[in-house]
């Protein structure tokens, strides 16, 4: 019967790329992609852990897998250039400069928490780095994306906004009015869609008309990309060019990143809507692998590489007794209303 | 002094205010060429140029999410609704992040923006335009919301809603742009928060804002021939509320009804209910008791919309 099934047409539907070739690049500029990588990996492999023994309440959506799209994005930026971001949020939050120890202690609801444990996992906000949330309504933040470019613009301080979502937000209105604004008045804004290929436990194919995300740009006279994200490196350099855009002429860009979260949707997702090979196929693709694999293939020195390694876990394990030994979170009224 | 329109009372805020702070933006539907749609932005445009009066397209959750982006980062943002029934396409950013984002962020981002337009039933709009919304936010922490009742309290409140460093939403009375008031040239505001006794009296306190203060005046003027002295007091602000003023009035007084155009269930005339029971038990001489529309969406025809809108006791 015509009609039954409401899904994608063969025609619309996009296959991930093979993988591609790497990237040029040089262990100076690698190795600190990869330690950020790492970092928060294993950052949110001790928040799993913690979660499980019930020191972190709530939601907890991991990004392990999707790492090179926050760390190569960011690495793209200037340190007071904006970054807005979703419920899963942890790793751009690393990656745009703020320290373990404020984001762990706020998973574990302290008074020294990013946010003095007001948050939690899914809102993480840093007035110091310009990292602006942190947002755990789908899509209803990427109009507060385009309203810092659109600051920018007004102020002319040349800063662009890195505005980040899933494909799962590419159905929602607050994403079509903010693509529909940020093309018509031609903001600075470089919004990337992190295509995880699952909205929660939803496929692309049962999800989108046409699963190209980056088509949408299309009918708003939006400049578009897209690309795999397994290269950190690739991720930089194709996140730069929107950025340089944004800069030189003031236009945005939406970039579309295929990437996988190896987890499930949060904590309490088993991922039982993917198949084991699937699962697998994606992490022989792991970006941190890959990334350790080229640093070596380039020549950096196997004992350099541990070295940087054991920094990583000693800042994460500190992190973690910093987050234990912190006062609990104690005061919510003054932050109500600014007095 | 000179005596203004309530429309231009709101005009002359904006455009001091804009004046005064070159923070402060307008945006809205047909804010700018097309002067307002109820040309409450008159002349902002010619003043201000497109980079401060900023026409958008028809996109509420857009561009009153674009306001909250633009005040995280210090900007000042007045978003117009056309009316307050569009704002129910945007609440999401109202109430998901303009009024939790300086908590969720633990005090490091307060947002200074004000919502602002015309609410309340006006006159055979049908249901979709004939809405009191001032209960939903004022439901919600976070937010303040003022709803001024004459030309004064409009100029005076406008101003000190776009000076706070909160998200203050601004229901204007639809009906009430046309009426006028004695508005000073110099400087000032109606700090939100304070409510205003709009008539003394002894026997009763009628509790009232917006449109409804006026309906309050003329009951108070015809219930005078009967011998009844009502004082007519208007919050001005329903959020934060001046429950000080509305307590002393009722210990005065002795007895409270709240006329509102809004619906009967869970509308704010329940938390003044509420408040007046609270702090005024033992000087009650009667159960309070509200005035509100008929609990239905409204109706279009002329009659059944006066049948519906007219003294409903609950």
């Amino acid at each position: 019967m015509v009609g039954v099934l409401m899904t994608t047409p063969e025609s619309a539907r996009v296959e991930p790329e093979a993988a591609q070739p790497d990237v040029e690049t040089t262990v100076a500029e690698l190795a600190p992609l990869y330690r950020q990588m790492l970092a928060i990996r294993r950052m949110e492999e001790a928040c799993a852990k913690a979660y499980s023994q019930g020191k972190i309440g709530g939601f907890l959506h991991l990004i392990i897998g999707q790492e090179a799209v926050c760390v190569g994005a960011v690495a793209a930026i200037q340190r007071d250039d904006y970054v807005v971001a979703t419920y899963r949020e942890h790793g751009h939050a690393y990656a745009k400069g703020i320290a373990a120890r404020p984001i762990m202690a706020e998973l574990y609801g302290k008074k020294t928490g990013l946010v003095k444990g007001l948050g939690g996992s899914m809102h993480l906000f840093d007035k110091a780095t310009n990292f602006l949330g942190g947002h755990g309504i789908v899509g209803g933040h990427v109009p507060i994306g385009a309203g810092a470019a659109l600051a920018s613009k007004y102020r002319g301080d040349g800063r662009v906004t890195l505005c980040f979502f899933g494909d799962g937000a590419s159905t929602i209105g607050g994403f079509a009015e903010g693509l529909a604004l940020a093309a018509l008045w031609k903001l600075p804004l470089v919004l990337i869609c992190e295509n995880n290929r699952y909205s929660m436990g939803t496929p692309l194919y049962r999800s989108l008309a046409v699963e190209d995300v980056s088509l949408r740009a299309l009918a708003h006279g939006m400049a578009r990309d897209r690309f795999d994200g397994d290269d950190v490196v690739k991720v930089k350099r194709r996140i730069a060019e929107a950025v340089e855009r944004a800069r030189t002429t003031g236009e945005p860009t939406l970039v579309e990143i295929v990437t996988y979260r190896f987890r499930g949707h949060s904590m309490s997702d088993p991922g039982l809507y993917r198949t084991k090979d699937e699962v697998e196929e994606w992490k022989r693709r792991d970006p941190l692998h890959r990334s350790r694999d080229r640093l070596l293939t380039l020549g950096m020195a196997p004992a350099e590489l541990e070295a940087l390694e054991e920094d990583v876990r000693l800042e994460i394990e500190d992190s973690v007794r910093f987050a234990e030994e912190s006062p609990a979170a104690d005061s919510y009224l003054p932050y109500v209303i600014k007095e | 002094m000179p005596i203004i329109s309530y429309r231009e009372a709101l005009n002359q805020a904006m455009r001091e205010e804009m004046e005064r702070d070159a923070s402060i933006f307008v945006m809205g539907e047909e804010v700018g060429h097309y002067n307002g749609a109820y040309k409450v932005t008159q002349g902002l445009l010619q003043r201000f140029s497109e980079r401060r009066v900023i026409d958008a397209p028809i996109a509420e959750m857009g561009f009153a999410g674009i306001g909250v982006g633009a005040a995280m980062v210090g900007l000042r943002p007045i978003i117009e609704f056309m009316t307050f029934n569009f704002s129910l396409v945007a609440i999401d950013q109202i109430v998901n992040n303009a009024a939790k984002i300086f908590q969720m962020s633990g005090g490091q981002f307060n947002i200074p923006i004000v919502f602002r337009g015309p609410g309340g039933p006006a006159v055979q709009v049908g249901s979709q335009h004939s809405q009191a919304l001032e209960s939903f936010y004022a439901h919600i922490p976070g937010l303040k919301v003022v709803m001024p009742s004459t030309a004064y309290d409009a100029k005076g409140l406008l101003k000190a809603a776009i000076r706070d460093d909160n998200p203050v939403i601004c229901i204007e009375g639809e009906t009430l742009y046309g009426t006028t008031g004695e508005v000073p040239t110099e400087d000032y505001i109606v700090p939100i928060g304070k409510g205003d006794i709009k008539r003394e009296g002894k026997d009763i306190t009628l509790v009232a804002w917006s449109k409804m203060v006026w309906t309050c005046l003329d009951a108070a003027k015809q219930l005078e021939a009967q011998g009844i002295s009502c004082e007519v007091l208007d919050p001005r602000s329903l959020r934060p509320l001046d429950v000080e003023l509305l307590v002393s009035s009722v210990r005065k007084t002795g007895r409270c009804v709240v006329v509102e155009v809004g619906w009967p269930m869970c509308g704010y005339g329940a938390e003044i209910a509420y408040q007046v029971q609270r702090h005024c038990m033992d000087a009650l001489d009667a159960p309070v008791e509200r005035v509100t529309s008929d609990d239905v969406p409204m109706p279009y025809a002329k009659n059944l919309e006066d049948r519906c809108s007219r003294s409903r006791e609950t």
